[in-house]
């Protein structure tokens, strides 16, 4: 209770409006990313509608829980923990609501263009160029605040997080960038769509500074981010430090240095030159080293405390989700082998391996977090945590359904398009090993379901929870209630 | 022993972006003017493929179908000869794609007609049992956007130098003239299809995006 006293009035306003996003943007790019897994089950669902095929929901997909959900719980998290860690409440508020206004806008403007069919094509970097220059001045509100907030820090030590999120932060900014660069035809001819624009690189080059950002926005959104928020929240959950710094040092330079190297691996077997094929593929077996650092290093911060797994479903999805950062940080490289690769690359393996890193590490460490975060913010108790047990079950069955059928669909139809006959001669036709796949697609709407399923029941707990919050403090008055919620 | 990067976080940031800036140099700019080069022969891509090309990106068809032959025999026995980087040399964006839920299509022009697109693209099922394309009616309904083509031809052969108006090479020219270039060439195509919508609509001087979209594929090659 003595400390109660010590700890700054947070300011948690943008923190809750982020939280809130991740929700909604996790809800609708979930809900697409059935609709489509079921439109290889059942064509009809394509339903003759431009904005309902497949071809333009998929990248609607990709940018809305890449960039709507994944960035939304980074940011919600960044407003939370740095107040805490850098121990003063949070500066520039203004500055902090305009990256929120700014931010919600990009990702519906980007619905609207997606589905309208205005796109480069570049995976994960498909928003037209005026949306491209909205993102950059998002993207530098938010650079504006982190450094305001390193500015204004009362604790002069930057904790693990904190390099975390700074790296995101440089990494994409350089990143997107360079792989944005284009020429708006209009402003050459005054003739056509003005949202048009053609890439700065051709061809191969195209391709390789395209996988460069590609391959580093797995990295630098849907890892190096989420690793801040483990690093915060697991120590938290269970109550004790992390459990070795060194390891935690060596593991963020680690990470920083090979990364970038390692985009080859996504253009093997292509027109790139060999020795960059092989170049990628050496680092992302090297890549294994930092990753798992990080990972034992966050799984090892339960020592002595693992009991805690039986009852605490928050621990559950923090440690289950670094955990599956460690399977999918092995079943990468693994994939980067060239041999390997021969077989797994264009088939579904991909896309399995793809899940197992955002549904198992990311949207579980994000769960996690917010299930961390809200009754802290909202000074009030989780609705329910038998809910959220469930939940956990729910979608880790999922997650299991949908890499199994994945990885067997891979690899099936992988083989399938390079066996041959006694003669020779292809065995079977490219049809064949489509019709092959239907089952396994079927399976994968299933795990789909689930796992959506779970992320609902995960937003009805959290509205109950906000919902409840006054009635919660009313009931056990406000200041009792106050302090024992910081003084966790 | 590193404390003092920790403690100053601009010299943090700082060794962040030296520490990520080398792989990314080291991988790309070696081989940069060697891989812009085109193949002998190429040419660039001429109104109506170049409107074909477009709508490729606008349906974002490389979601499914990759244009990346690799150097095996399985592939090179089922789609053709291996890709050579020279063949993209005009290709803003790439379109290598990332999964084939269908099937190759870098020389699709090789081995698949004008009316077999034409049905396929009805519906994939007349002519593919199985297949699990979305239908495109509308690429029969909507018109060519000549505008855009013009302005894409226009900008990457004053800003890239990509060779039009050389040789036997295609013409650039006017929005006017693009225009007049698009009906030629789409009634080359047209004489092949059976929909008599369309016929109907060339002979009113208007293009629909299927004819440039099979324009565009027919030259895959």
């Amino acid at each position: 209770m003595s400390q109660t006293a010590s700890i700054p009035d947070y300011d948690y306003s943008v923190a809750k409006a982020f939280t809130i996003s991740t929700l909604v943007w996790g809800a609708i790019g979930m809900s697409v990313g059935l609709t489509i897994a079921l439109e290889l089950v059942f064509p009809q669902l394509n339903a003759d509608l431009p904005w309902l095929s497949f071809n333009r929901l998929r990248p609607l997909h990709t940018n809305s829980v890449i960039f709507g959900f994944t960035l939304a719980g980074v940011f919600a998290t960044w407003y939370y923990v740095s107040q805490r860690v850098l121990k003063v409440r949070m500066v520039l508020p203004a500055v902090a609501k305009l990256h929120l206004i700014l931010f919600n806008l990009i990702i519906i403007l980007a619905a609207y263009t997606l589905l309208a069919g205005h796109t480069s094509s570049k995976e994960y970097h498909e928003l037209p160029w005026w949306l491209d220059i909205l993102v950059v001045i998002m993207w530098l509100t938010w650079g504006v605040h982190i450094f305001a907030m390193l500015g204004a820090r009362k604790e002069k030590t930057l904790y693990v997080s904190i390099w975390y999120y700074v790296a995101c932060f440089i990494a994409v900014s350089m990143l997107y960038l360079i792989n944005g660069l284009a020429i708006p035809t209009w402003f050459v001819t005054q003739t056509g769509n003005w949202w048009h624009s053609v890439s700065m690189f051709a061809g191969t080059n195209d391709a390789q500074v395209q996988w460069w950002f590609g391959h580093n926005a797995v990295a630098f959104v849907l890892t190096v981010p989420i690793i801040a928020i483990s690093y915060y929240f697991i120590p938290k959950q269970a109550n004790q430090p992390v459990y070795s710094y060194r390891l935690s040092l060596w593991s963020f330079w680690g990470l920083m240095f090979v990364y970038l190297w390692a985009g080859p691996h996504h253009m093997m077997y292509s027109t790139i030159p060999s020795w960059v094929q092989t170049l990628g593929m050496v680092f992302s077996l090297v890549l294994i080293i930092p990753s798992w650092g990080s990972m034992v290093n966050l799984l090892l911060t339960m020592s002595g405390k693992w009991e805690q797994l039986k009852t605490d479903p928050i621990a559950k999805f923090l440690i289950i989700g670094s955990t599956f950062y460690g399977f999918a940080t092995l079943e990468g490289p693994i994939q980067a082998i060239k041999s390997v690769n021969a077989i797994a690359h264009f088939t579904d393996w991909i896309v399995g391996h793809v899940h197992n890193g955002t549904l198992g590490w990311v949207s579980f460490t994000i769960i996690g977090a917010i299930y961390h975060m809200v009754p802290r913010m909202w000074k009030t108790k989780l609705y329910s945590e038998r809910l959220a047990e469930n939940q956990f079950w729910i979608q880790t069955l999922g997650i299991v359904f949908y890499f199994s059928s994945m990885w067997i669909a891979g690899i099936t139809q992988g083989a399938m398009w390079r066996t041959t006959d006694q003669f020779g001669s292809l065995a079977y036709s490219f049809l064949d090993t489509v019709n092959v796949m239907v089952p396994y697609w079927a399976l994968r709407a299933v795990g789909g379901s689930l796992f959506l399923t779970g992320f609902f029941m995960f937003f009805y707990n959290i509205h109950r929870t906000i919902r409840g919050a006054a009635a919660f403090q009313a009931q056990a008055g406000t200041k009792s209630a106050l302090s024992s919620v910081t003084a966790t | 022993m590193f404390e003092f990067i920790e403690r100053n976080s601009l010299l943090l940031g700082l060794c962040i972006f030296i520490t990520i800036t080398i792989g990314g140099m080291v991988e790309i700019i070696p081989s940069f003017t060697q891989n812009s080069r085109p193949i002998e022969g190429l040419k660039p891509y001429s109104t109506l493929e170049m409107a074909g090309r477009q709508i490729y990106i606008r349906e974002s068809c490389n979601a499914c179908h990759s244009q990346l032959i690799r150097p095996f025999k399985s592939e090179t026995d089922r789609y053709g000869a291996y890709s050579l980087s020279g063949e993209y040399a005009y290709d803003r964006p790439f379109l290598w794609g990332s999964r084939r839920t269908g099937p190759d299509l870098h020389r699709i022009g090789n081995y698949r007609t004008t009316d077999w697109h034409e049905a396929h693209f009805i519906n994939a099922r007349n002519v593919s049992p199985g297949s699990v394309m979305p239908n495109f009616p509308w690429f029969f309904e909507d018109n060519v956007d000549f505008g855009t083509v013009h302005a894409e031809i226009i900008t990457v052969k004053t800003i890239f130098g990509v060779p039009y108006d050389q040789g036997d090479n295609p013409k650039s020219g006017s929005l006017k003239e693009i225009k007049a270039m698009g009906l030629v060439e789409a009634a080359e195509i047209v004489k092949d299809m059976k929909t008599q919508a369309i016929k109907d609509a060339l002979a009113k001087g208007e293009v629909k995006d299927i004819v440039a979209m099979i324009a565009y594929l027919n030259r895959m090659k």
